[in-house]
């Protein structure tokens, strides 16, 4: 391609593929082998497909809704790249879920042809922010566990599982680390930030706990090699995320958590940013903290996610997102 | 006459055009036999938007070169890391103003360190000042940051390891 002539790049039209930016993708799984590994239920694959890919899918989808809103225009494009990775895991994964279900839905009509309640994503994934401290809670959280979950995903027996999962654990170690940096940076900043991170926290902990229950699939796929059991991921989770609510000083002061694979928390006053706020925080003596729990069973809200039960708020996200391809059926760029 | 895994080295990427497609490390594989050229190519991200483009760029390249059928398809494991950028690709980047990735981290067993406060240092691609600062972890494309040099002012994007 001449990038000496920006017309004749212009007018390049020898492949219509390089215009593709919207509807009517090829498949990006193009020439990947399309097999399933051996014993496993097509249909259990490609729900769990769905649950993995729903998750980055409509997370994908929110963190798009702030950009031109975030508080400067350098996190706009974070939360732009790191909705970009999820949607290409997205992708990937709903174009395997299609592979498994066998029929003949790509990663197009999953995305834009499914109802709510055909959505498996946990409701984390979905949830609307009251502002940015509410999402870099959510985004940390949804990261934290995420990571963990990728991290043994790419044992899997299944091939392709195992290579989107080892891809995708590279790209959230950077998600992870954006978030709880702003985590840490709010946290640990002005009263006024703090007393805002913790609302943050509270409002996110009774989601925590659809995070590690199994469903029926998962429990199944796991035992075959092929998935994980989300409830082996708590102890790990619980770890990174009480770490980084310690350090953000948003944790019960009587539980100093160690964490002894991770930086020492004394690092993190030379970071995240360089206009991070110079007053000290105001520690624990701001009001409404204290007693955080993380995600025990007992504070977890009715969920179902993962069942396609779902708030108001994934049909708000669906309206707008399969708006367009529903109005024009068949439509491509 | 060029091979058709000359063609396709010499393709250049979409999103650094001062890299080959070879440079950048990409390309896995290319198969000539009598029915056409078989192109394998990995993604740098999974969200990448520039694959499409690159997958077309190299269907284009080869036929102008005269190669008949060309298939690419691309494959994600073993997932695509900085460490795969050439040498030669390195030396370009920072010609070009922006700091190449230095060593990439290894696959972990156990738990992945976070992040909270300092890295690995960068060094300014322009002055050559051994110690820079982050202005914003991802930048233009999901492969870079933006940095600030502290002695020559400049901004300046630095390749992330991954």
């Amino acid at each position: 391609m001449a990038f000496d002539d920006a017309y004749d790049a212009l007018t390049d039209h020898e492949d219509d593929a390089r215009w593709a930016y919207g509807t009517g993708f090829s498949d990006p799984l193009a020439g990947v082998a399309a097999d399933l590994p051996d014993g496993v239920d097509r249909a259990d694959l490609a729900a769990y497909c769905l649950m993995l890919g729903d998750d980055a899918l409509i997370l994908s989808h929110r963190l798009q809704q702030w950009v031109t809103r975030a508080p400067e225009l350098e996190d706009e494009l974070a939360l732009a790249n790191i909705g970009l990775d999820l949607l290409g895991q997205a992708r990937l994964l709903l174009t395997r879920a299609g592979v498994a279900e066998d029929r003949a839905r790509d990663e197009d009509e999953l995305a834009m042809r499914r109802a709510p309640a055909e959505f498996r994503n946990v409701r984390l994934a979905e949830r609307s922010d009251d502002d940015f401290a509410h999402l870099v809670a959510r985004l940390c959280a949804f990261s934290v566990w995420r990571l963990e979950l990728l991290q043994r995903l790419s044992g899997s027996r299944d091939p392709m599982l195992a290579a989107i999962a080892a891809k995708g654990v590279k790209e959230v170690t950077y998600h992870r680390d954006y978030a709880a940096q702003w985590v840490v940076r709010l946290g640990d900043g002005t009263e006024l930030s703090h007393q805002r991170m913790v609302a943050a926290v509270d409002a996110l902990t009774p989601l925590l706990g659809e995070l590690f229950e199994p469903h029926p699939v998962e429990s199944r796929l796991a035992a075959a090699g092929v998935a994980v059991d989300p409830g082996g991921l708590r102890a790990a989770f619980d770890e990174v995320w009480a770490y980084v609510l310690t350090t953000a000083t948003l944790g019960a002061a009587a539980t100093p958590v160690p964490a002894p694979s991770h930086e020492p928390a004394a690092a993190v006053s030379s970071a995240p940013a360089s206009s991070a706020p110079a007053s000290s925080g105001p520690g624990s003596s701001a009001p409404g903290s204290s007693a955080l729990v993380f995600s025990s069973p007992g504070s977890s809200v009715f969920a179902g996610g993962r069942d396609g039960v779902h708030g108001p708020e994934l049909g708000e996200i669906l309206d707008e997102m399969q708006g367009l391809a529903r109005s024009v059926s068949g439509g491509a760029w | 006459m060029a091979t058709a895994a000359d063609v396709v080295a010499e393709v250049v990427d979409p999103e650094l055009p001062m890299l080959t497609l070879a440079e950048l490390g990409i390309v896995r594989d290319v198969r000539e036999d009598d029915d056409g050229v078989l192109v394998t190519i990995t993604p740098t991200y999974s969200g990448c938007p520039a694959m499409e483009t690159i997958r077309a760029d190299i269907r284009v390249a080869l036929r102008r070169a005269g190669f008949g059928r060309a298939e690419v398809r691309t494959v994600l494991a073993p997932a695509w890391t900085t460490d795969w950028i050439s040498e030669t690709g390195r030396r370009k980047l920072a010609a070009a103003g922006i700091a190449p990735p230095g060593a990439a981290p290894g696959r972990v067993v156990g738990p992945i360190p976070l992040t909270l406060g300092v890295r690995a240092e960068v060094a300014c691609p322009r002055c050559g000042q051994p110690s820079t600062e982050v202005l914003a972890a991802f930048g233009a494309t999901a492969c870079r940051e933006l940095r600030r040099c502290p002695a020559c002012r400049e901004p300046f994007e630095h390749v992330r390891e991954i």
